[in-house]
């Protein structure tokens, strides 16, 4: 699941938060269902402890808090197809591909810079 | 150049706030276009009406509602992060049946939608979190 190019999209979200322990997931993944929902052409990078984000079962958790399961289940009905995650972090977190709820390109750091800009805007979560 | 700013950081909990409202000082003061500041995730707080920082400390809440009265800068809060956050304006208060309110003009609330346009069509957006 490799390869240089990435397609040119209007919207880059990143993700660098796993899912309990703060919003910004749950916050981050908002956002892009929300440019996803206005037309955008929408891409969602899972980066450094975001990685944890992609992970199966993500259900709600201890202290009640909602799951971000569902909303990564809704993204290919909002057409957000483009998914990437971060090659080092997931092999810092010991994690492959057959772990995670989607598939996701992997990429390096010059992928990652390369995708970075060819986005017209970047929000970092 | 036109820029807007996104604001992430709690006010007096992180720098965020203060920085970005002397990066928005700043901006005018060269001459740019300030067009907008977006409120999210705990940047919602600045909205905060109630707020009621020691004397001897800059009032950022205050400090926004300025930039909006001299410069027209719109002051934009996310609804959902703001409702879920007790932030709400008279109207949403009565809506959800709640006796005061914690969000008054220059703020307004709006949709995640307005900070995807302002992304793409400013030259700049420049996003303070902590």
């Amino acid at each position: 699941m490799r390869d240089g190019e990435t397609p040119a999209g209007d919207l880059l979200v990143i993700l660098r938060h796993g899912s309990h322990g703060t919003s910004w997931l749950r916050e981050g993944l908002d956002a892009a269902l929300v440019g996803a929902a206005f037309g955008r052409e929408v891409a969602l990078l899972f980066m450094g402890e975001g990685v944890l984000g992609l992970l199966e079962g993500q259900g709600q958790g201890a202290l009640g808090q909602k799951g971000t399961g569902p909303t990564l289940e809704m993204l290919e009905m909002y057409d957000i197809e483009a998914l990437y995650v971060e090659e080092q972090a997931m092999a810092r977190y010991g994690l492959e591909q057959r772990d995670f709820l989607l598939a996701a390109r992997h990429l390096d750091d010059t992928a990652i810079a390369e995708l970075v800009e060819r986005h017209a805007l970047v929000l970092t979560f | 150049m036109r820029y807007a700013i996104l604001l992430m950081g709690a006010p007096y909990s992180d720098q965020a706030s203060h920085s970005a409202l002397r990066f928005a000082r700043a901006l005018l003061a060269r001459g740019h276009r300030l067009e907008t500041v977006f409120f999210y995730h705990d940047g919602v707080y600045n909205a905060a009406r109630l707020a009621a920082p020691p004397q001897d400390e800059p009032h950022l809440v205050d400090g926004w509602a300025a930039l909006n009265a001299e410069h027209g800068v719109t002051l934009q809060v996310c609804i959902a992060a703001a409702l879920r956050r007790g932030l709400m304006d008279e109207r949403e208060a009565s809506r959800h049946g709640k006796s005061g309110y914690s969000v008054e003009a220059p703020f307004e609330l709006t949709g995640l939608g307005q900070l995807i346009d302002l992304g793409l069509q400013c030259d700049r957006l420049v996003t303070f979190g902590p």
